[in-house]
């Protein structure tokens, strides 16, 4: 089974957003950079369909020369190879961004029998790429998926509403977008980010359309002023505890 | 005219769907409704102000048909001409408006807060799980757009209400994705969404063991366990308890944080609750500046004691 990953290099954010002076973007001098737990599910997942069905794993990102770091990262824990659709930094919207992956995706040729994404990315959440480049290869989708079987070229999809599961089922070729939850990405182990030097990650100079969603300002929404009130770590500040349950009616 | 597209599931209408009637309401007086089967629903959207329910009518829709309700729309919109079309900011609503946008080769603004129609086109929008807002404008002859979810409440608005079914032309490639099982609750019992009270742990708690200090609280007080990513990529708990921006969000009368940080992703799950207790050994975790009642200190000295003054007062 030849599959195909697409992640998405997002900036890390602690305790609070800092915001570059024309609140334009989040500023990434003091963390760095990450994944979305959406998209790790989505490359563990398809490590292990590779592992039980054969077959490769590629990852693709769409994102500036910088985002190797995260493409190696996950070539660590088993993808095959990746390829890096190279943009000037400026942030697409996600109909660019579903685009210009199928730009990278005709121009490195492979065919894949399954597309994986995540859900939503972790900083845009436009819940849209996957369905955008799925209807682009004129294949059906299946999006934000929490269990994921694959026999006889056929796909088992369960999605969770609320405490319950929807289930769908779709044949290969597909697109599945998947989420957090679906299993427990791995580490990358020292051997394996050794293997990780070596493989391929092939780049694409991608074209980027002009975008429709055009971003403006980034606003930190202002969080309600508490006033926190700090108790005692022994029995009084425990009683005090017990008090507050009883102010908000739990016990009589 | 705006359309806006209303999910329901086995006999009950989305709250999220009613909340995007009510900002459609705000921006134009004729809002119109789309439903995928579910005629008797029409009086219902007439309250909150659809003054017409276009129901799609086809055998494909009985149950949840994500590209078939968007094949449905599409029809409606090369009909009616609407300047939007809102859904519910939901998995659902969200996955039915993407499908509309890549048909319709037009831009998709996800779980928006606020919209305002006119050229051009702005809304504001949320990032990170509603922990950052992006004011956006949007270049487009029809705007898709869907509303986030809670962000606004469901207000009554009467209008008609009148039923006008249809039939959409759907294609097989259309009903190739649907529901073809749906599988029930694994364990009875309150669920981390609908819990009044819910007691959570993080890596603080040390490990899987001392969870039950947390679901002996949990009981005593009728609630249920969360906790935080650390806690379930570790495997100590299962995703289903994962509170935040990829696990659930929730607004519970009651929260209880235990050895949690407090990262904005955790607490995109948790910053609505009404009140917020944290227990942490650091009096400088995010976690304690937004908490009504903070206790500087080590879960497990803690947590004994207010369990043990907790079932005294329950008698139980
Ligand atoms: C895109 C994205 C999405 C994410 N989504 C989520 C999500 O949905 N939910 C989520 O939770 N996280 C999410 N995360 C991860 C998040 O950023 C944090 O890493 C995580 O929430 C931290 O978990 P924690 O608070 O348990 O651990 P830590 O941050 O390590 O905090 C542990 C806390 O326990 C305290 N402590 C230690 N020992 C004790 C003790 N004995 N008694 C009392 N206190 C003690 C410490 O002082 C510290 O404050 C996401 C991350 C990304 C990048
Ligand atoms: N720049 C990108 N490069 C690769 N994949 C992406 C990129 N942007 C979005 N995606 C994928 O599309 C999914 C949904 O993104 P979005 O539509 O922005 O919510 C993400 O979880 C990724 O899997």
């Amino acid at each position: 089974m030849e599959i195909l990953v697409c992640i998405k290099r997002v900036p890390l954010v602690g305790s609070t957003f800092i915001l570059t002076d024309d609140a334009s973007e989040i500023d990434t001098r003091r963390l760095g950079f990450t994944l979305s737990p959406h998209e790790e599910c989505a490359v563990e997942a398809a490590v292990q369909l590779r592992d039980a069905h054969g077959g490769s794993v590629t990852l693709l990102s769409l994102g500036t020369a910088e985002t190797e770091e995260q493409l190696r990262e996950q070539l660590a824990i088993g993808a095959d190879r990746a390829i890096l659709a190279i943009t000037d930094g400026s942030e697409p919207d996600p109909q660019a961004t579903a685009a210009a992956l199928l730009e990278a995706i005709r121009a490195d040729g492979a065919q894949f029998d399954l597309v994986l994404l995540g859900s939503e990315s972790a900083d845009v959440a436009g819940y849209q790429t996957g369905i955008r480049l799925a209807h682009a290869l004129g294949l059906p989708v299946v999006t934000g998926v929490k269990g994921l079987t694959v026999d006889a070229g056929v796909a088992r999809c369960e999605r969770a509403v609320g405490s319950e599961r929807e289930v769908y089922s779709v044949a290969l070729p597909a697109v599945i977008t998947v989420k957090d939850g679906l299993n427990i990405p791995r580490y990358p182990s020292v051997p394996g980010r050794i293997k990780a030097r070596k493989k391929e990650v092939s780049t694409h100079e991608v074209t980027l359309a002009a975008p429709r969603i055009v971003k403006g300002r980034l606003v930190v929404p202002a969080a309600a002023a508490k006033g926190t009130k700090v108790l005692d770590a022994n029995e009084q500040g425990a009683a005090a505890l017990v008090d507050v349950f009883r102010e908000i009616g739990l016990l009589a | 005219m705006i359309l806006v597209h209303v999910d329901h599931d086995r006999g009950a209408v989305d709250a999220v769907s009613l909340q995007a009637l009510t900002l459609a309401r705000c921006l134009d007086s004729d809002v119109q409704a789309v439903i995928m089967g579910g005629a008797e629903f029409a009086p219902e959207l007439g309250e909150y102000g659809a003054s017409i329910v276009h129901v799609a009518e086809h055998p494909g829709l009985t149950d949840y048909a994500p590209q078939a309700t968007a094949r449905a729309i599409v029809g409606l919109i090369n009909s009616l001409a609407p300047t939007a079309v809102l859904g519910a900011g939901t998995a659902r609503g969200n996955e039915v408006l993407a499908h509309v946008a890549a048909m319709t080769d037009l831009p998709f603004a996800a779980d928006c807060t606020e919209i305002t129609l006119g050229s051009p086109v702005r809304v504001t929008r949320a990032r990170w799980g509603g922990n950052l807002l992006e004011e956006s404008t949007v270049i487009t002859t029809t705007l898709f757009a869907t509303v986030f979810a809670h962000a606004i409440p469901a207000v009554q608005s009467p209008a008609a209400g009148a039923v006008s079914a249809f039939t959409p032309e759907l294609s097989p490639a259309d009903l190739a994705v649907v529901i073809i099982e749906r599988a029930g609750a694994a364990s009875a019992g309150v669920t981390l969404a609908e819990a009044k009270v819910v007691v959570s742990g993080g890596r603080g708690m040390g490990g899987p063991e001392s969870f039950s200090l947390l679901e002996d609280l949990a009981g005593l007080l009728g609630g249920t366990v969360g906790c935080s990513r650390v806690v379930t990529s570790a495997g100590w708990r299962p995703h289903a308890e994962q509170v935040g921006q990829t696990g659930t969000k929730i607004a519970p009368d009651l929260y209880i944080a235990c050895g949690i940080s407090g990262a904005t992703q955790h607490l995109a799950g948790c910053k609505n609750s009404k009140t917020l207790i944290a227990i942490n050994t650091d009096p400088d975790a995010p976690i304690m500046q937004i908490a009504d009642y903070a206790i500087v200190g080590d879960v497990h000295a803690v947590l004994p004691q207010v369990i043990a003054l907790t079932r005294a007062a329950t008698g139980a």
